[in-house]
């Protein structure tokens, strides 16, 4: 089992046609995604990748059967591609445009109900379930089938984490990438909530960075409702307050939001907590023994 | 990005909030003439800084005469100041305000932001003018007002009015603090701002809400469309290394350490700070490459990381995924014989053909480390640069 993509998953792509839709739908369908086909507006009736492309979302959604879509375009439009996504109907929208303005996010969370429409990101790398499906930018290889789920805020570290993990035999039930955005359609919590829903996942690790609470949000609920273990890091130890620290959400602000604070909620809820990132993969090996 | 007090209140006035009557002035005698200009019998002489503190640190100051003005702005002007904001370098004061002195009865705080937890902007306010809303928060979190805007109708003004109500005004002060805080709104959303405070918001003695401060920062990720803003930027408020990163697109932030970084991806940025600290070094910057990271991306970031003198060595951790490494190390040896990179580099890096990535890098003849993982290259790293300190 795996949460939220597996086999099942029809994936079509918003901005299919663009540089990084083309590349990457390229290397998902690699993966073996099912990557049923893509929409670019003005480029209706043709086919990319062998696939079909659509001018609508609605259009390709009604004509390939589509459970998902991935969003490759670029920041300005990307609001407007998550909002289309929804009113289509699709269950799971994937964003990982970077930079999309904060006030269009607001309208996003104002408008779209992510009970109906789960929204992963944006600015984030994609969920994948190893060996089923693979939605959005990360290094395939280095993913392994298994029973560790993974929620991260940060990509690269993500990648860090895993490669760890598969290096030392353990394989990832699914990895979710929440995005590093301070409006993110999946916080940490709804991802946990998953985790904790899926028999096949034996143990969780939780990637957190400096700003907001969300990290605090979910050490909560896990102490109260997860009986599996959790083990969890928090970038951004040395950052200085009121920078951000490239992600738009990773800043201390008035004082909150601090590595500091959210490794004492975290401990406090029974987390295992790792100092640095080189540890995260033993220390889920260890835990799982 | 960040503005200062003069520009925000101007765009302020343009959605109607009254602001005191002022000028900018960047001489001493560009603010003789504002103060003649004024005709108050009060003026006040206000640096103008990215940064708050000025008062405390002697960059607010009363002039009773046009001629005090001048001589106050003599002195403040090319004046040093460091706030608890500004960090132990402080900043040159360069810019002043000349506004007219007001007859205040109280002072209130207002401020705008976009609630993380909520995923909407969040009116604030609390009675206590002048003090940071982040000490209030600590000493009495009630006493402060928060209202939640959805964003298809903006502010309602019911909410203006339990502000203004919850703020004690007196009643004929409400009717006019409605459309205030409505402006407020207006400003803040058409601006794309993530920060707007108005600390002291101030009750006047003719019964009128005047916005004495104004503090406006604007989301970065909007600036594309707001041409207008991005004028107002001033680089002489920004470290001058940042300044140079951000034409290349490059994530950099200046730290006070002698151990430079370059990785790719924030997140995983982060962490390597953390992580030479925890080796017992200490960084000297943070910087994202960006997920790609492009030869052109490494050779920009390096040229910027050898611009800082404290940097004794060098930590490159790239985790390349779907990057090939023979790319990125050919990149990585080019920039550094261009730039004549003579610090140790200890690299670590992660993709395919990360062997043959290695091997270009042990055969360059340059001053390279390789590192197998972050944590063998942070305490290789920190041991090159002159160990724990």
């Amino acid at each position: 089992m795996s949460v939220l993509v597996n086999e099942k998953t029809r994936l079509i792509v918003q901005g299919f046609t663009g540089r990084e839709g083309t590349f990457h739908a390229q290397q998902m369908i690699e993966y073996g995604t099912n990557v049923v086909g893509g929409v670019t507006p003005g480029k209706g009736g043709t086919k990319h990748l062998e696939r079909p492309v659509f001018n609508t979302v609605a259009e390709a959604a009604k004509a390939t059967g589509a459970n998902a879509s991935v969003i490759f375009v670029p920041p300005a439009y990307a609001a407007d591609a998550v909002l289309e996504a929804a009113d289509s109907g699709l269950p799971l929208v994937v964003c990982i445009t970077e930079g999309i303005p904060i006030i269009d996010m607001v309208r996003v969370a104002s408008v779209v109900d992510f009970k109906k429409t789960r929204l992963i990101g944006p600015n984030c790398p994609g969920i994948i379930s190893p060996g089923k499906c693979k939605i959005g930018i990360m290094p395939g290889r280095i993913h392994k089938q298994g029973n560790v789920g993974v929620v991260s805020r940060s990509g690269t570290l993500t990648y860090e984490a895993v490669h760890q993990l598969t290096l030392l035999g353990v394989g990832q039930s699914t990895c979710i990438g929440i995005g590093g955005d301070p409006i993110m359609g999946t916080p940490f919590l709804d991802a946990i909530k998953f985790f904790n829903e899926d028999p096949d996942t034996h143990a969780i690790i939780l990637i957190g960075e400096i700003g907001g609470n969300a990290e605090e949000q979910a050490a909560a609920w896990i102490k109260a409702n997860v009986k599996i273990p959790v083990v969890g890091f928090i970038a951004g130890q040395t950052a200085p307050p009121g920078r951000r620290m490239g992600h738009a959400g990773a800043i201390i602000s008035g004082g909150q939001g601090t590595a500091k604070d959210k490794y004492a909620a975290m401990s406090a809820a029974g987390i295992r907590c790792v100092e640095t990132p080189a540890d995260l993969g033993s220390t889920v090996a260890t835990v799982l023994k | 990005m960040k503005i200062h007090e003069y520009q925000a209140k101007a765009i302020l006035a343009r959605y109607g909030v009254t602001t005191p009557r002022g000028e900018v002035a960047f001489t001493k005698e560009e603010a003789l003439q504002a103060a003649q200009r004024l005709k108050s019998n009060i003026c006040v002489v206000k640096a103008q800084i990215h940064a708050g503190g000025r008062g405390k640190a002697g960059g607010v100051k009363l002039a009773h005469s046009p001629e005090q003005v001048a001589d106050i702005a003599g002195h403040i002007l090319g004046m040093k100041l460091v706030t608890p904001q500004t960090g132990p370098a402080g900043r040159i004061v360069k810019r002043l305000l000349i506004e007219e002195g007001l007859d205040i009865t109280r002072e209130l705080y207002l401020g705008l932001l976009v609630d993380r937890a909520s995923g909407r902007v969040v009116f604030m306010a609390s009675a206590a003018g002048g003090m940071e809303i982040e000490e209030v928060a600590k000493k009495d979190p009630s006493a402060i007002l928060r209202e939640t805007i959805h964003p298809s109708v903006g502010l309602q003004a019911y909410q203006a009015r339990k502000i203004a109500f919850g703020l004690g005004l007196p009643l004929e002060v409400v009717n006019y603090a409605t459309p205030f805080l409505q402006a407020l709104y207006r400003a803040f959303t058409d601006t794309d701002a993530s920060l707007l405070e108005i600390n002291p918001c101030v009750l006047t003695g003719d019964g009128k809400l005047v916005a004495l401060d104004a503090k406006m920062t604007f989301d970065d990720n909007a600036l594309f469309r707001h041409k207008e803003l991005r004028e107002l930027r001033d680089f002489d408020e920004e470290d001058p290394l940042e300044v140079e990163a951000s034409k290349y697109g490059l994530n950099y932030i200046k730290l006070d350490g002698s151990v430079a970084c370059m990785v790719n991806g924030a997140g995983l940025a982060m962490a390597t700070m953390d992580i030479i600290k925890y080796a017992g070094g200490s960084p000297a910057n943070f910087l994202d490459v960006g997920g790609g990271a492009s030869a052109d991306q490494v050779k920009n970031a390096f040229r910027i990381l050898m611009n800082d003198p404290a940097v004794k060595a060098v930590f490159i951790n790239i985790f390349g995924g779907i990057l090939r490494c023979d790319v990125l190390a050919t990149g990585v040896v080019s920039a550094a014989k261009d730039l004549h990179v003579t610090v140790p580099v200890v690299v670590r890096m992660e993709g395919t053909n990360v062997e043959v990535g290695q091997q270009i890098l042990r055969d360059s003849g340059l001053n390279f480390t390789i590192a197998n993982d972050m944590k063998d290259g942070a305490q290789k790293v920190v041991k090159l640069a002159g160990g724990a300190r």
